[in-house]
């Protein structure tokens, strides 16, 4: 029993990694989906342009190849990331990308008589946005950023292949040295499980908090 | 280090040949997805409350847990209790379960869109269990499913670079023995992204054809 616990504690030493880079990595992707979701609604052919190309070109192709080609390609154009990082930068980008779309489908969700409202009360741009728009859409987006936040949890596995330590990573070590298969897994599998409910336990808390005054308002 | 057109081609053969094993997982992969889904669909949907309760539960679980956690459980577990399968079988099995998951929720919003009358019309006319999913609720609840499900099947194509993890030569793992052998991973990478990027840019042309022909059928 005393060299499972071994093992145990080198599993739970990978989940902590597997949590930060899901936590830093989420961070980042909330950062960029709502730069890039409002940017694709900008008045601006060009800034629009930009955010449509960043959008489409992480939305089409994996996290796994993006990952290594920050990993493996960006060396040679002289950024050298280590492999927390590129595995933050990877995710955050990725899952960033999906969240635009769902910042961009949100706002677009909100009534136009809101915008003409705010113009008739003759509130600027980024007041228009800041108080009457975005708390109206920002309900509309939890469920998804649930979805897409366990998206990202799942994409951490990948980053094991980079040769970083997150949970999937120790449970091959503990497979190498044990030459057990079934167990390493079968406790990440569950680890990763409860990372995922975790997940949307806090997402619905704060769905409850944030639709807390808009009852009646909304349909 | 600076771009070399001659490995380029030096190395497409080599990636076309990996391309066409990821068509092929792609492909395969979508079938099991397709029909899998629709059993977990209909299973989640059964009187026998333990039947719909756990396959409820094991679809939970699957979509809360990383395909690449779910390829190594089933390439390196199985063998133990002793059933070896080849790579390609097992990623195919893999992402097929894990894609099943998420095609049963499309066919499961599917078929309760349908309006009840059908159900009742088809009692009424006396058709039996069978013969009102095949002649009356399938025919009509699978073609506006249409344009989801071939979001997810583009999902899988992107996806099917994590089989290289277990050893399937698809075209990422070309990639990587082709980068390993020359010590050059520009070419290599890029071009998988590439690949990617343009079949998925193909796709959803493909996609919004699909959307504009299927999805809205009734107005």
């Amino acid at each position: 029993m005393s060299v499972w616990s071994g093992y145990l504690s080198l599993i739970l030493q990978g989940a902590v990694v597997t949590v930060e880079l899901t936590l830093m990595g989420s961070a980042l992707a909330l950062v960029v989906a709502f730069i890039a979701g409002l940017a694709r609604l900008s008045r601006f052919f060009a800034v629009r342009a930009l955010a449509t190309a960043y959008i489409e070109f992480f939305r089409g192709t994996s996290i796994f190849v993006q990952l290594f080609w920050v990993y493996f390609v960006l060396p040679f154009a002289g950024v050298t990331l280590t492999p927390l990082q590129a595995g933050v930068l990877a995710l955050g980008l990725n899952v960033g990308a999906y969240g635009a779309e769902v910042v961009r489908g949100a706002v677009k969700a909100i009534g136009r008589e809101q915008t003409e409202a705010c113009i008739a009360l003759n509130l600027s741009r980024i007041q228009r946005m800041r108080y009457i728009i975005l708390p109206q859409a920002l309900p509309l987006m939890l469920p998804t950023f649930c979805n897409n936040a366990i998206e990202l949890l799942k994409g951490t596995a990948v980053v094991s292949l980079i040769s970083l330590t997150d949970m999937t990573f120790q449970a091959q070590v503990v497979r190498a040295q044990t030459g057990s298969t079934l167990i390493p897994f079968a406790t990440i599998l569950v680890l990763y499980f409860l990372m995922a409910l975790a997940i949307s336990a806090v997402m619905r808390w704060l769905e409850h908090r944030m639709t807390r005054g808009l009852d009646g308002v909304r349909a | 280090m600076e771009w070399d057109w001659d490995f380029v081609w030096q190395i497409m053969p080599t990636l076309l040949e990996g391309f066409r094993i990821t068509i092929l997982a792609t492909v395969l992969g979508a079938i099991v997805a397709g029909v899998l889904g629709l059993a977990i669909a209909l299973a989640r949907r059964s009187k026998i409350t333990a039947l719909s309760r756990g396959v409820g539960f094991f679809s939970e679980f699957i979509r809360g847990t990383p395909l690449l956690v779910q390829l190594y459980f089933i390439f390196y577990v199985l063998p133990d209790i002793g059933i070896r399968l080849a790579p390609l079988v097992a990623g195919v099995i893999g992402i097929g379960l894990h894609y099943a998951t998420y095609t049963a929720e499309v066919y499961r919003a599917g078929i309760e869109n349908l309006p009840r009358g059908q159900w009742e019309a088809a009692k009424a006319a006396n058709l039996t269990e069978r013969q009102t999913w095949i002649h009356v609720i399938l025919p009509q609840a699978i073609p506006p499913m249409i344009p989801a499900l071939a979001n997810y099947f583009i999902a899988m194509f992107k996806e099917t670079p994590l089989l290289s993890a277990i050893t399937v030569l698809e075209l990422m793992n070309q990639a990587k023995s082709i980068a390993n052998s020359n010590y050059r991973y520009i070419e290599p990478m890029t071009l998988v992204g590439v690949f990617f990027l343009v079949i998925s840019l193909i796709s959803v042309i493909g996609l919004r054809w699909l959307e504009e022909r299927y999805a809205r059928m009734d107005d």
